[in-house]
C-alpha cells in the first residue's frame, strides 16, 4: 500500500516536472507492461504459445508501441501446464516486474489461479486460452477477468443445439472421463433434449486412451445419427483418426467434436476430419476483415503463412480494447480499465459486434464449422465450410443461469 | 530403534559418534543455508519463489531419505506430496483449520497412506519395488483426478490463508514465508537426526548389505517400513506446506512427473548427502521459474543438466563437493 502511494507519488512528481499531461501519471512505472503466459511446450503450443505473442505484438504494433508518452512492452512466458508454476510467473510479474495485464492462459487450471491473483492485486486478466465456464461462474467470478473467445459452455451449446436443429436428433456421446469431460457431457445433453433430441447412451473413457475402438463400436451399434466427443486434445485427435478408420462416416454417422481447433484440423489432415462438425468463435476465412488481419498475422507467425486459431485472433482483439479503455480512462488501474472495457458494445474486425457482460463473458457470434471433404479444400489452410451462425445472445450461458457468476446475476 | 550399534562402523565414517553432535563443516554449512533462506528475501529474491524452493527442497530431503540413505527408489513419492497438498488445501478452505491443523492433519494423511503403501511395497526389491510404488501412486493420481472435492483437473484454487493458531496473521508472503521456512529447517533437521542415529546407522547398514544386516538379526522390514512411513510423512509436510504458498492444490503434484522431478532434483544435489537435495531442488526450480521465458527449451535445458550430472558428475554437484574436499555434506 505504502509502496504504491511512493510510486504514485514520485510518478505525479516526475509528471509535473517534465509538464505531461496528468493522465499518464496514473500508469505505473510509466509503461503499460503485457504477459503473454501460455504453453509453449505442452498441447496447447499450437493454438495459442508462440504465435500469442506475435498476436499481441500485432495489437501492439498498432499503437506506434506506446500510447502518448507511455511505452507498451510484451514479455512472455510458459506455464507449462502446472498451476503452480503459472501462479508463480504471474505474482512475480505482478508483483516484482511491473505487469498490468496478463493475457491468453491457455490452460484452465492456471487461469482460475491466475484470476484470483490478479483480483488480489488489482491487475487484469484477458483469459483468451482456457475453456473452463467457472471463470464466469458462480463461485470463481471476478471483476478484473475478462473472459474472451469462447468457453465449455458456449461450445456444447451451440453444437449440440445447432446440430439438433440441422436434423441430428439421435445422439451418442463419448466422454473423456474428468470434470472437464462430464460438464461437456452434461451440457451437451441438456441442450440435446431441449431442442427436442435423444440421447441413445454415453461412454466414459479414461483420459489419453490410445485405443477408442471399443467406445466407437459402442457408438456404432448404438444407430445413433450424431456421435459427440466430449474430449480434447490427443483424446479428440485420436478418436477422430479412429472414427474415420472405422469408417464411421461412410456408415451415416456424423462426428461432432464439442471441443476443436484450426490447428487440430491442420494436424488431423482433411481425410481424416472431413465431415466433423464443431464450434468455433472464429475462422480466418470468414469475411474480408478476417482475411485480411490473418495473412497479416501469418506474415508474422512462425511457421510462416500460419493461419491464427482462435486464439490467436482473441489476443490482438482484445488486447486493443484493452489498450483503448487505458487510453479513454488514463490509467492502468485493474478494475477502471476492466470496467470501461465492459462500458460499451465495440464493433470488432475479427470477432464482429459484441459486448464485454457485467461477469466479463464477451458477447458475439459463434459459428457450427463442418471440416470439408478433401476436394473442396481450394488450398493450403482451406478447411472449413460454415454450415450456420450462432447468434450470441444464444450461444453464451445467460447472466440469469444459477451456474453463473452470483455478484452479477439479478 | 534401540538396536545396538557397531562402534566401528561409525568410526569407520570419520564421523564423531551419533549422539555427540554434527561435525563443524557440517555445521558451517547448516549457518550458510540457514542465514541464506533467512535473508534472502530482504537480498531481492522473491519471496514466493523461495518458499517453492524450501518444499521441494524438504519433499527431495523427504525422498533422500529412502533412497540415499536406504536404498529404496520410490517411483511415486509424488502421491504423498501432491494428496497431502490436496487435503492441507481441502480441510483449510471446506473445513476452516487453521494452517498448523490442517497441515497435521494432512501429514497423518500421507503418513497412513505412506503406511499402506509402504507395507505392500517393501515386500520387493529393486525395480519391482520402484514399479509398486508408481503403480500405487497412480491410483492415488486417477483418485485426485475422480473425487469430487478435488475439483478435477481445476485442483482447489485460491485456499485461504488463515490466523497460524488463530492469531498470527497470515496474509502476507513473508508471514507465510517464515511458517514455510521453520517448517523446512524443522524438517532438515529431523532428517538429519535420524539419518545420525542409531536407528539410520541400521538403515544405512540396510542399504550396504541387507542379507547381512537380517543375519545380525535385525528386522529389516520394520526398518525399512518405518523410514518408508517417515519419508511420505515428511514429504506430506512439504506438500501441505505448499498448498499455502501457492494457495491451490493441483493435479500436477500428484502426477508421475513429479515423482520423476524428486528423482532429478536428488540426483542432480547428490544422492545420500545431507545438503544434496536441498541444492538439487533450488537447481531445478529456479531453472523452471527463470527459463520459463524460454519457452519449450527449459525441457531441453534441464534434460541436458541432467545428463551433463549423470556424465561428468555422477555424484552429483554436493556430492562431488563431498568428493574433492573429503568430507562429508
Amino acid at each position: 500500500m505504502s509502496r504504491s502511494m511512493f510510486t504514485g507519488l514520485a510518478a505525479t512528481a516526475i509528471a509535473l516536472a517534465l509538464g505531461m499531461s496528468p493522465a499518464a501519471a496514473q500508469i505505473s512505472d510509466n509503461r503499460i507492461k503485457i504477459g503473454v503466459l501460455t504453453d509453449m511446450s505442452g498441447p496447447f503450443r499450437d493454438l495459442a504459445g508462440p504465435n500469442s505473442t506475435a498476436a499481441t505484438r500485432m495489437a501492439v504494433q498498432d499503437f506506434g508501441n506506446k500510447l502518448g508518452n507511455v511505452q507498451i512492452e510484451v514479455v512472455q512466458a510458459d506455464h507449462q501446464n502446472r498451476a503452480d508454476v503459472g501462479a508463480t510467473i504471474a505474482r512475480e510479474w505482478f508483483d516484482r516486474d511491473g505487469v498490468d495485464v496478463i493475457i491468453d492462459v491457455a490452460n484452465s487450471a492456471v487461469a482460475l489461479a491466475v484470476s484470483q491473483i490478479a483480483r488480489e492485486r488489482n491487475k487484469v486478466l484477458l483469459a483468451t486460452g482456457p475453456a473452463t465456464d467457472a471463470l464466469t461462474g458462480a463461485q470463481t467470478c471476478s471483476p478484473n477477468t475478462v473472459h474472451y473467445v469462447y468457453d465449455t459452455w458456449a461450445l456444447a451449446n451451440g453444437t449440440a443445439r445447432a446440430v439438433v436443429e440441422s436434423g441430428g436428433k439421435s445422439w451418442f456421446i463419448i466422454t473423456a472421463d474428468y470434470a472437464f469431460g462430464h460438464s461437456l457431457e452434461a451440457a451437451a445433453m441438456r441442450v440435446v433434449r431441449e431442442t427436442g433430441g435423444d440421447v441413445r447412451g454415453t461412454v466414459r473413457v479414461p483420459l489419453n486412451t490410445p485405443d477408442f475402438s471399443s467406445f466407437l463400436l459402442q457408438a456404432q451399434s448404438s444407430r445413433a445419427q450424431i456421435v459427440g466427443l466430449a474430449n480434447a486434445g490427443a483424446d479428440t485427435i485420436n478418436s477422430v483418426k479412429q472414427a474415420a478408420e472405422f469408417g464411421l462416416g461412410r456408415r451415416g454417422q456424423k462426428l461432432a467434436s464439442l471441443l476443436v481447433f484450426l490447428s487440430d484440423i491442420h494436424s488431423l489432415g482433411l481425410q481424416t476430419a472431413q465431415g466433423l462438425q464443431f464450434t468455433e468463435a472464429f475462422y480466418w476465412d470468414l469475411n474480408d476483415s478476417t482475411r485480411a488481419w490473418s495473412r497479416r498475422f501469418g506474415e508474422q507467425a512462425s511457421p510462416r503463412g500460419t493461419m491464427p486459431s482462435m486464439v490467436h485472433a482473441g489476443n490482438y482483439s482484445v488486447v486493443t480494447q484493452y489498450l483503448n479503455a487505458v487510453q479513454a480512462t488514463g490509467t492502468d488501474g485493474g478494475l477502471a480499465v476492466v470496467n470501461k472495457m465492459k462500458e460499451a458494445p465495440y464493433n470488432d474486425p475479427l470477432f464482429g459486434n459484441g459486448q464485454i457482460r457485467a461477469d466479463g463473458r464477451r458477447v458475439h457470434d459463434m459459428y457450427l464449422f463442418e471440416a470439408k471433404a478433401p476436394n473442396e479444400s481450394r488450398g493450403p489452410w482451406d478447411y472449413y465450410k460454415l454450415v450456420r451462425t450462432i447468434p450470441g445472445e444464444q450461444a453464451f450461458r445467460p447472466l440469469s443461469h444459477p451456474d453463473n457468476c452470483a455478484a452479477t446475476r439479478g | 530403534m534401540a538396536a545396538p550399534i557397531s562402534a566401528p562402523a561409525s568410526a569407520q565414517a570419520g564421523l564423531p559418534l551419533p549422539t555427540t553432535g554434527m561435525p563443524r563443516h557440517q555445521v558451517i554449512a547448516l549457518a550458510v543455508m540457514v542465514l541464506f533462506f533467512a535473508l534472502a528475501p530482504f537480498a531481492g529474491l522473491y519471496s514466493v519463489f523461495l518458499m517453492k524452493v524450501m518444499c521441494f527442497a524438504l519433499f527431495a530431503c523427504a525422498f533422500n531419505l529412502l533412497l540415499g540413505y536406504v536404498g529404496l527408489l520410490s517411483f511415486g513419492h509424488a502421491a504423498y506430496f501432491g494428496f497431502s497438498s490436496y487435503l492441507a488445501a481441502h480441510a483449510a478452505k471446506a473445513w476452516g483449520f487453521t494452517p498448523e491443523l490442517a497441515i497435521l492433519f494432512a501429514v497423518a494423511g500421507s503418513a497412513l497412506i505412506g503406511l499402506a503403501f509402504g507395507a505392500l511395497a517393501i515386500r520387493r526389491q529393486g525395480i519391482y519395488f520402484a514399479m509398486i510404488t508408481l503403480a500405487l501412486a497412480q491410483m492415488v493420481f486417477f483418485f485426485c483426478l475422480q473425487a469430487p472435492f478435488t475439483g478435477g483437473e481445476n485442483g482447489i484454487q485460491s485456499v485461504p490463508r488463515p490466523p497460524l493458531f488463530g492469531f498470527i496473521p497470515m496474509q502476507g508472503d513473508l508471514q507465510v514465508y517464515w511458517l514455510v521456512f521453520a517448517l523446512f529447517i524443522g524438517g532438515f533437521l529431523l532428517v538429519y537426526r535420524i539419518v545420525h542415529s542409531p536407528f539410520g546407522q541400521v538403515l544405512k547398514a540396510i542399504r550396504e548389505n541387507e542379507p547381512r544386516a537380517i543375519s545380525l538379526g535385525y528386522r529389516v522390514d520394520h526398518y525399512k517400513l518405518i523410514a518408508f512411513v517417515l519419508s511420505a510423512a515428511l514429504a506430506g509436510l512439504a506438500g501441505a506446506a505448499k498448498a499455502f504458498v501457492v494457495q491451490l492444490a493441483s493435479l500436477t503434484d500428484v502426477a508421475w512427473q513429479m515423482s520423476g522431478e524428486v528423482v532429478l532434483m536428488t540426483l542432480v544435489g547428490g544422492m545420500g548427502t545431507m545438503f544434496g537435495p536441498v541444492v538439487g531442488a533450488f537447481t531445478i526450480i529456479t531453472m523452471q521459474t527463470y527459463l520459463a521465458e524460454f519457452g519449450a527449451w527449459v525441457t531441453v535445458i534441464q534434460g541436458g543438466i541432467f545428463l551433463l550430472c549423470v556424465l561428468a558428475f555422477r555424484r552429483g554437484i554436493v556430492g562431488e563437493v563431498a568428493r574433492l574436499t573429503r568430507k562429508s555434506f
